[in-house]
């Protein structure tokens, strides 16, 4: 079955794809860190956030619909949670509502940590996705795993690449058994059969985990994980993660020149 | 000729109590083909799992004439290669390169000894530009052929290969069996697939109800048709 590649336009070629890896995982940690604290008030700081990571993501040659596409994904749960605050952070009134019983009234600081919750979300899943589009899963792995994250999690994040489209073409084939038998009748009668099948996906998955350990020992697997290193930093690494780092600093002092 | 496998007085039970393996004694002699022919549910899969000590119990297995315990375990495993039948159970890693290298690797080989085994063990299998593509993308007969490399690139003595051919279409079975003759090592393959029996294997022993009910040459095994029809390996009243 087909399935969309997670890190789809990672196989191609630009500036940004050429990078090490470590380089890009730091710089986007970094850029993620300073968004969120960047305070408030100071949307010119923002939308030189904005302007950084609009120009790298030219540079990479990945579509732009599809980076927005994918950026815009992940904004209605930050909305569902920020949601309440206009309603409830004390201040000024904006405008205040009749709904039933209640009177809801709106705050202009509500609304400003509003938007700035959902601008720097934004921001901050923008830069994720231009480092997955441009670094194959492969790659970054490699790379987390040299900046000496530990080698377990490492080893989870691989697992979880290498069976998640297992895992979906086992949904996919257990919908169309049901489906096929006609699925329907009651909602508590569905509600059980998708119970069930949960259930046993996952009893296949944990058994197909007892297969997998199997075949690691079969090949002298005995608790230690080893790698070769392939990676190296070049040149432009250095070049690129320092004018980073210096335009995130730049870009915070901002407003000290007002 | 040399005993490279022998296996005495082997008895096993599943978890739940039921009877897998009863009193199993088999010898495999170096450089031999053996199939290793039963029903679903007869204990082909658990035997083999004995083979390289994943599995054990209170009988012996003895690999050139070392029996098996927990302090061998890993020259064991580097010389009996174990090949499941599910693909997609035996790579488990992000890219080819690395699931074919896991072996070679975790023997604690140099890294340019690691690449080499890779690029042979590929070029056994006829797979030499896969190296940096990801299992989930790879058609089921090719990632038969990897799992099969992965193997390979440990250099091992005895293979042992469980359903090699099963849900392969007749073009990919039958490259897979022109693969499997090629390759030199000794070889014990579990499979209700005759036609690979046939091609293959001198030798043949049918499991069932996890015991040893016949063991012989192929020819005389698979024109016994009587024997084969007591063990659902030949459909009832044919001729």
């Amino acid at each position: 079955m087909k399935h969309s590649f997670i890190d789809r336009y990672s196989d191609q070629d630009s500036l940004i794809h050429r990078l090490d890896p470590r380089t890009k995982f730091i710089t986007t940690l970094a850029f993620i860190l300073m968004v969120t604290i960047t305070p408030v008030i100071e949307w010119q700081v923002f939308a030189l956030y904005l302007f950084l990571i609009a120009t790298l993501i030219l540079l990479s040659k990945v579509p732009i619909l599809y980076i927005l596409q994918r950026s815009l994904v992940i904004l209605p749960f930050v909305a569902l949670i920020a949601i309440s605050i206009p309603f409830f952070k004390e201040g000024e009134v904006a405008g205040s509502y009749n709904i039933w019983l209640w009177e809801v009234s709106v705050t202009y600081s509500g609304l400003q940590a509003f938007t700035n919750i959902l601008a720097k979300a934004w921001l901050s899943i923008l830069s994720l996705t231009l480092l997955v589009s441009t670094t194959k899963m492969t790659n970054l792995l490699n790379g987390l795993e040299r900046l000496h994250m530990p080698r377990v999690m490492v080893m989870i994040l691989s697992f979880m690449y290498r069976y998640i489209f297992v895992l979906i073409d086992e949904v996919m084939r257990m919908k169309q058994a049901r489906d096929s038998r006609n699925f329907g009748g009651k909602r508590l009668w569905q509600i059980r059969t998708i119970g069930n099948m949960i259930g046993t996906l996952f009893i296949r998955s944990y058994e197909r985990g007892e297969r997998v350990y199997a075949a690691m020992l079969s090949r002298g697997f005995n608790g230690q994980t080893r790698t070769l290193d392939r990676l190296n930093f070049r040149p432009a690494d250095i070049y690129f993660g320092i004018s980073f780092g210096l335009f995130l600093i730049l870009a915070s002092m901002i407003n000290l020149l007002y | 000729m040399e005993e490279i496998i022998k296996i005495e007085n082997l008895s096993f039970n599943y978890p739940d109590g039921r009877q897998a393996l009863t009193g199993i004694n088999l010898t495999i002699y170096q450089g031999e083909t053996v199939a290793l022919i039963g029903p679903n549910g007869a204990g082909k899969s658990t035997l083999l799992l004995h083979l390289n000590g994943i599995l054990h119990s209170n009988g012996v297995v003895k690999v050139s004439g070392r029996s098996v315990n927990n302090k061998n375990l890993r020259w064991v495993r580097s010389k009996v290669g174990l090949i499941f039948q599910n693909p997609d159970d035996q790579l488990f890693s992000p890219t080819v390169f690395e699931d074919v290298a896991f072996g070679p690797i975790n023997m604690g080989y140099p890294e340019a000894k690691v690449r080499q085994c890779v690029a042979r063990a590929l070029d056994w299998a006829g797979m030499t530009d896969y190296e940096q593509r990801s299992p989930h993308h790879l058609s089921f007969g090719e990632k038969k052929r990897i799992a099969i490399a992965t193997v390979l690139s440990m250099m091992p003595e005895i293979l042992v290969i469980d359903e090699p051919t099963s849900n392969l279409d007749p073009r990919s079975k039958w490259s897979l069996i022109s693969l499997l003759k090629r390759l030199p090592m000794t070889k014990i393959i579990a499979s209700h697939d005759l036609d690979l029996v046939q091609a293959l294997c001198q030798r043949a022993i049918i499991l069932d109800h996890g015991e040893v009910v016949a063991d012989g040459a192929t020819s005389h095994i698979l024109a016994d048709i009587p024997l084969l029809r007591a063990h659902g390996l030949a459909p009832d009243g044919a001729t």
